[in-house]
């Protein structure tokens, strides 16, 4: 078990290639003037300068966290650059036939299509490399339904009294050190709104690409459901393989007002690093929805990728009988570190919350939950279920739990139930005794293991989360 | 079928299975009894493949070094262990688990794979056959089953899976006396002439059922005496000799043996925080 442990290292990132995409880059540093460039490139309007300037004054005042339970040398934020594009060849596409075909390229590669025509199933898929969105499929049939569904850039020009509306409602630009940094410097992102009564007739993704070197990616994703809208939304990503680590530090809002659902759904495989930890991508991710009266917010999230993790997706349940889930699998390998949960925040009555967790580590990673359930003194009768386990591959691995509860209503029902496995030699021996090879067994067992988050995900993407787990764990027996 | 010659196998310097020779011949069905801690389990697990022992001697399977052989290899080879404890894997459909296998072994033997279809028409006529809800196939591999479900799961892959050897490691055991009746008829229906059978038990009661060809008495790592299947009655009266004799005719609590196969069997620890 050891022996094959070890082999896992020698797993290769599959989506490591870099694409040779003439890309223009900003000056390194983070300073007023990056800011003021950044808003220029996007030709923003004065109040996005000012919003961003402020926040980039708060983030000067603060320090960094500590307390997560991950351990990095010193980020030096002034040897970064803040902006990269790829340089348009020409004027602005107009159309997806126009879109620059190397990047075209980059995205069949990660077999993302971008031509709506040979998508096998209705989703619309806005594609983002380095700091800019570059195509936005099927914009056409969505706003037949009146769905809004766009780059954040494309947005704050067209629809700028919806963005003044809803950005920072839910993660204020001080909100704390990361999302002080993206609201100073966020690139694109996507921008989602489903107007009142709408059902989003198909899945929205938004696929998230680094290519640049030395370059942070900040994106800002604001999805917002009006009353009684739903929509199902799903991000993924990946990275070059690079020596050097890139910071990530994006900001998800959600909007969920009364009687609206959003379900938000990540497939997380950023470069994770060699097997002697370097290089990799540095995940720090605030997400956060906000649900108002009978709304339901639901997060799942698969996490297999990036050197770091440190990402806490919640929910302010502000509406009486509101519902937050929090689903997740983070499998940790080689040197990976995870601190990841989340916050459900229960402000209205009867709002109800559930949490499931799966942490899977090998190697001589380390797994983290870190969540916190907090009611307060309003949430009469709200309730929450935790449930939180680890499954340790090998000896060398750390699974840790840092639940925090704060209850200020008698009449709230907390529950916290956690579990810590080892991958079970005994679990092994009887799949093996039943003919399966040593390598799937450990994929039945450890897909077992995290069955009730894969089937959160919407179908396609849960075989897509079976076969990354496969690729993630591959050679983790043999 | 099996020969087993001067097969032993040790643990931490501990040697539990002390010079075994053993032979089945294609069809017969033998029982292995004794008292806890003989080593009665230690030799289905070291015979199935399980690591952490220390082997030496020889078995040969069909003629291939069976001590050789991963134990994925002896299961397509046709080679099957009911356990003593069967495993629960939380979150992995039984259905699944079970055409997986099914499809595992029969791949090792140059077959086509079941279709889901095909498998499902046969599971349901062998889970009839063995008294089970056809629920079973959408629960957890064990998960939550009682001693019984999981024993009759374990008879039921038997019976899908068709082995020609089949150990049973005290697949009697926690059985009241109607599920040890309807395990029995199961186990008894495999018998075909062909197919060899090694039952592993502590009490004899099985073998009333299940009559065996041959029965051997294990006691501290050896065989100490062999007979026909009234050598099972006779034990049931006098003990295996080692105790005082019970002069109830009540049979002993189960306990579990000592060793490395069972310490990893119990299920796994839970906390609630």
């Amino acid at each position: 078990m050891v022996d094959t442990i070890d082999t896992l290292v020698e797993r290769e990132y599959a989506f490591g290639f870099h694409s040779d995409i003439d890309t223009e880059i900003a000056p390194k540093g983070l300073n007023e003037d990056t800011v003021r460039l950044i808003s220029a490139k996007k030709n923003e309007p004065e109040w996005m300068l000012e919003w961003r300037l402020g926040a980039l004054r708060h983030f000067l005042t603060l320090t960094e966290p500590t307390w997560p339970r991950v351990s990095y040398p010193p980020i030096d934020y002034q040897d970064m650059h803040y902006w990269a594009a790829p340089k348009p060849k020409g004027p602005s596409p107009t159309s997806l036939d126009e879109v620059d075909p190397e990047i075209r390229e980059t995205f069949d590669k990660l077999g993302i299509s971008l031509d709506e025509q040979k998508r096998l199933s209705g989703v619309a898929v806005d594609a983002i490399i380095d700091s800019v969105s570059v195509a936005t499929t099927f914009k056409a049939t969505l706003a037949e339904a009146g769905v809004i569904f766009c780059s954040f850039s494309e947005a704050v020009q067209d629809h700028p009294e919806l963005v003044q509306k809803y950005l920072g409602s839910v993660v204020g630009p001080r909100d704390n050190y990361f999302a002080a940094l993206n609201s100073a410097v966020f690139s694109d992102g996507s921008f989602c709104f489903v107007p009142a009564g709408v059902r989003c007739p198909m899945e929205l993704s938004t696929y998230f690409r680094i290519n640049a070197e030395n370059t942070g990616q900040f994106e800002r994703t604001l999805i917002v459901a009006e009353e009684g809208a739903s929509v199902s939304y799903l991000e993924g990503c990946t990275a070059p393989m690079r020596d050097e680590n890139q910071l990530h530090a994006a900001v998800v809002e959600l909007v969920a007002l009364d009687d609206s659902s959003i379900k938000y759904s990540t497939v997380q495989n950023w470069y994770p690093g060699d097997k002697n930890g370097k290089g990799g991508i540095y995940n720090f991710v605030t997400k956060r929805g906000r649900a108002g009266n009978r709304a339901k917010i639901s997060w799942t999230q698969v996490e297999t990728g990036s050197a770091i993790t440190w990402k806490y997706p919640s929910v302010i349940l502000q509406g009486d009988d509101s519902v937050g889930e929090f689903y997740s699998v983070a499998v940790t390998t080689n040197h990976q570190q995870a601190d990841t949960g989340t916050k459900m925040i229960h402000i209205g009555r009867n709002s109800r919350s559930t949490i499931v967790s799966k942490g899977v580590s090998a190697g001589v990673a380390q797994n983290s939950y870190r969540g916190l359930v907090k009611v307060l003194r309003s949430a009469e009768g709200a309730r929450n279920h935790t449930q939180c386990d680890s499954l340790l591959m090998g000896p060398d691995c750390g699974a840790h739990t840092f639940p925090y509860v704060e209850v200020r209503n008698d009449t709230a029902q907390i529950e916290h139930e956690a579990s810590t496995t080892k991958i079970g030699e005994d679990q092994l021996f009887y799949c093996r005794q039943r003919g399966l090879s040593e390598e799937d067994a450990t994929n039945m067992i450890v897909n077992g293991f995290c069955r009730e988050v894969f089937d959160e995900l919407p179908m396609e993407y849960a075989v897509e989360a079976q076969a990354l787990m496969r690729l993630t764990l591959e050679g983790a027996v043999g | 079928m099996l020969s087993i010659q001067n097969l032993t196998a040790s643990v931490d310097d501990n040697e539990i299975l002390r010079g075994i020779d053993l032979d089945i011949a294609p069809g017969e069905v033998h029982a292995i009894m004794g008292p806890n801690g003989s080593g009665k389990s230690t030799l289905s697990n070291v015979l199935a493949g399980r690591e952490g022992y220390e082997v030496s001697g020889k078995a040969l399977f069909d003629g291939a070094d069976l001590l050789s052989m991963e134990p994925e290899e002896r299961a397509a080879a046709g080679l099957f262990l009911a356990f003593q404890y069967p495993v629960e894997i939380p979150g992995v459909g039984n259905m699944y688990f079970l055409r997986t296998a099914v499809n595992a072994v029969r791949a090792g033997r140059g077959e086509p794979e079941l279709s889901a279809t095909e498998f499902l028409a046969e599971a349901k006529e062998k889970m009839a056959a063995l008294d089970m809800d056809p629920a079973f196939l959408s629960r957890s591999v064990n998960a939550g089953f009682s001693g019984g479900e999981k024993k009759r799961n374990e008879v039921l892959q038997m019976s899908l899976l068709q082995p020609r050897l089949a150990i049973l490691d005290e697949t009697d055991s926690g059985l009241d006396i109607d599920a040890l009746r309807v395990v029995a008829e199961g186990i008894e229906a495999l018998r075909d002439g062909e197919r060899s059978m090694l039952l592993i038990t502590h009490y004899p009661r099985l073998l009333e059922y299940v009559r065996p060809d041959t029965v051997h008495v294990l006691q501290a790592g050896r065989i100490v005496r062999e007979g026909g299947p009234e050598l099972a009655h006779e034990l049931e009266e006098s003990g295996y000799g080692e105790r005082p004799v019970d002069d109830t005719s009540a049979p002993r609590v189960s306990e579990p043996e000592s060793g490395p196969d069972d310490s990893d069997a119990r299920p796994q620890a839970r906390s609630l925080l």
